[in-house]
């Protein structure tokens, strides 16, 4: 059957990739994001490869403000599902440098997208079914000194996401966590010391899998759960001096 | 824009350099960053030699969205890094698909008309820069302008064709052609040598027909092999499926001629004396090899050249026989060997068809290749043919001008597209295609 589902950041690769694959099933995109002409064309193109409806919509995550309309509109008559992929990811150095852009990169990855999902939860409610994706990061799991701040705000995504889960399990609403691996996307591109990197295919391909099968914690590729297994197993005292 | 750095080969892989790449995944990034580094696009590299070999460049794989489709008359916009696969996949069950679809699904459209590709169906449907309607091309200073045989006539038939030279091509309108089934039905014979297999060429009237060639066979065998005539038949079009991979680089003696000689020898006799018919999926039909990703791994570390030339139909049955008997001796053919009859049908300046016949052989990289691929870009020159630029890997740059008529005007083209250079390749600055500057 054909679903809505509200794709927020939908000009990333990642979540371009899984726009694609709902649309080659028929479902109706709503595309959220800041760059509105290239939204337009990513759903010309998803129209084009099947999708039911595929609409562009402006969307800031640094302004909470404008969430509501959004999603007032979004719920007009629409059984929704929605799928969170904003984030930015500024190299630490940067960060080290000016720690102004730290709040950029909470509101980004994290508390942007939890203000929408919080808007959007009683919308679930009522709805009494849906998933809800948020893109995670396997550098939420453990603060490395290589992007601390990103991963800080990643790890809070992740636990609002576990207590979203909680709350909506009970109304019918599946709430999935993603934590990718290294994926190759623009983010990623030409970044040094990348290893088993993984194409955004093959993460939607896992997404898609991930809503079938009411997953709840999916790390993409599956590996990734037993590299942050050890990982996080790692005594403070030795993982301190480590720089992975 | 971020730039990667990778050791960037084609293909055949025999050729390879390092590169710093760009992978703009919008047209905003794309224009941007022409601006600051202008440099030529590659696509997927399924070119063979260092065609896709520079030392920037523009990775376009993502900027893959189609644009417009109009269902009444098939006529398709789409971005440059969109593969052929993905429209066929796409399109064929509304009924439309590429008129001209090359050997694999994995070129992308825009390299598709940068070297003004060919498929089986050559004689009937032409190159595929004929089915190009107009295309938008992006110059060095990052300004776009759409271009089209009526509004920029020489622009256009210096792009088509033109290896990338004129510019970055963005997007493309192409018109698809209608897709009248999901299956075809191949008729499979066996062809004792040369002489029949041109006979049966020349007898046939169907709409798609490929040769595959024998290549360790000599003597009264010389150009043994299978003759393969397709037409659509009824049926339902199926997308491509899960592929197999070659997981790595196989070791030196998977294409030793025992082999080799052993696959043909069982490859001949799959196909009964008498001939058979196969029901086949278009993916099937059309790009017969991407079902195993990575197939030219199967050839080694050390790569593979690909040799495929055009031959004016009058001397092409002497020709072929020369150089067939050249590869036979030499043992380097692999299984790969492809022959095919072209008509006059090309797009372009630069473009490959000719009216004859053009043979494709995959050359293991090892010693006396080199010697090898000499003599047959001599043969090819010598019999008034020529030589595929996006398989290229051994000519040298005094066959150009003799196998490409119209180089002067191209040459003409392209020094006002682009004056400073910015979209040369390797394949361009080794064989001096733009001149000795």
């Amino acid at each position: 059957m054909s679903e809505t589902w509200i794709i927020l950041g939908a000009t990333s690769s990642m979540a371009r990739a899984f726009a694609r694959k709902c649309a080659r099933k028929g479902d109706a995109l709503l595309l959220l994001g800041r760059d509105m002409p290239e939204l337009k064309r990513i759903a010309k193109d998803c129209s084009l490869r099947g999708a039911a409806q595929a609409e562009a919509v402006a969307f800031d995550a640094r302004k909470p403000e404008e969430f509501s309309a959004i999603i007032s509109e979004a719920a007009e008559g629409r059984q929704l599902n929605a799928a969170v992929f904003i984030g930015s990811m500024p190299p630490q150095d940067e960060l080290d440098r000016d720690p102004s852009l730290l709040d950029g990169v909470i509101q980004d990855n994290f508390t942007g997208p939890a203000r929408f999902l919080q808007l959007l939860a009683p919308h679930m409610e009522t709805q009494g079914s849906g998933t809800i994706i948020g893109i995670g990061s396997v550098a939420g799991d453990r603060g490395r000194v290589g992007n601390y701040v990103y991963g800080a705000a990643k790890a809070g995504f992740h636990t609002y996401l576990s207590g979203l889960r909680n709350r909506l399990g009970r109304h019918g609403v599946q709430v999935i966590t993603v934590k990718p691996g290294f994926v190759d996307t623009t983010m990623t591109w030409g970044i040094e010391g990348m290893f088993l990197v993984a194409s955004p295919e093959a993460v939607a391909d896992s997404l898609i899998k991930a809503v079938k099968k009411r997953r709840n914690v999916v790390y993409t590729p599956w590996f990734w759960r037993y590299i942050m297994l050890i990982i996080r197993h790692i005594p403070e005292f030795i993982f301190k001096k480590m720089s992975i | 824009m971020r730039w990667k750095n990778e050791e960037l080969s084609g293909w055949g892989s025999a050729l390879s350099r390092a590169t710093m790449l760009a992978r703009p995944e919008r047209l905003a990034a794309l224009t941007d960053t022409l601006k600051e580094t202008p440099c030529p696009a590659i696509g997927m590299r399924r070119s063979y030699g260092d065609a896709p070999l520079a030392p920037k460049a523009l990775d376009m794989t993502r900027l893959d969205r189609f644009i417009s489709f109009d269902e009444e008359t098939g006529l398709l916009e789409a971005e440059a890094g969109v593969t052929l696969g993905d429209i066929l996949d796409t399109f064929a069950p509304k009924g439309w698909m590429p008129a001209v679809l090359p050997g694999t699904g994995f070129a992308t459209l825009g390299g598709a008309i940068a070297y003004d590709v060919h498929g089986k169906n050559h004689q009937i449907a032409g190159s595929f820069g004929q089915h190009v309607e107009s295309l938008v091309l992006i110059d060095a200073k990052g300004d776009s302008q759409q271009i089209s045989a009526q509004s920029a006539p020489e622009l256009f038939r210096a792009t088509i064709g033109g290896m990338g030279q004129t510019g970055v091509i963005y997007s493309a309108r192409l018109q698809l052609a209608p897709c009248p089934a999901g299956k075809m039905l191949v008729r499979e014979r066996r062809m004792e040598n040369l002489d029949t297999f041109i006979e049966a060429f020349n007898a046939s009237d169907v709409d798609y027909q490929v040769g595959w060639l024998d290549m360790t066979a000599g003597g009264v065998n010389l150009g043994r092999g299978i003759f393969e005539e397709a037409h659509f038949l009824s049926g339902i079009f199926k997308p491509a499926g899960k592929a197999r991979s070659v997981p790595f680089n196989l070791p030196g003696f998977a294409m030793s001629r025992p082999v080799v000689k052993a696959f043909n020898w069982a490859y001949l006799r799959r196909v009964p004396e008498g001939g058979r018919g196969v029901d086949c999926g278009l993916r099937s039909f059309f790009f017969p090899l991407d079902n195993i990703q990575h197939w030219n791994r199967l050839y080694g570390k050390r790569g593979f050249h690909q040799f495929q030339c055009v031959l004016p139909l009058e001397n092409s049955p002497a020709t072929l026989g020369e150089i067939l008997e050249a590869v036979v001796a030499s043992g380097l053919a692999s299984p790969l060997s492809v022959l095919k009859r072209l008509g006059a049908g090309r797009a372009g300046m630069m473009s490959f068809p000719m009216e004859g016949f053009t043979l494709a052989v995959d050359i293991v990289n090892k010693p006396g290749a080199k010697a090898l691929l000499e003599k047959l870009n001599t043969l090819a020159d010598e019999a008034g043919g020529r030589v595929y630029l996006a398989k290229d890997s051994s000519l040298e740059a005094d066959y150009i001008e003799n196998m490409y008529t119209e180089l002067e005007e191209f040459r003409t083209v392209v020094a006002k597209a682009d004056p400073d250079g910015a979209f040369l390749t390797d394949l361009v600055k080794r064989l001096k295609i733009r001149g000795t500057t």
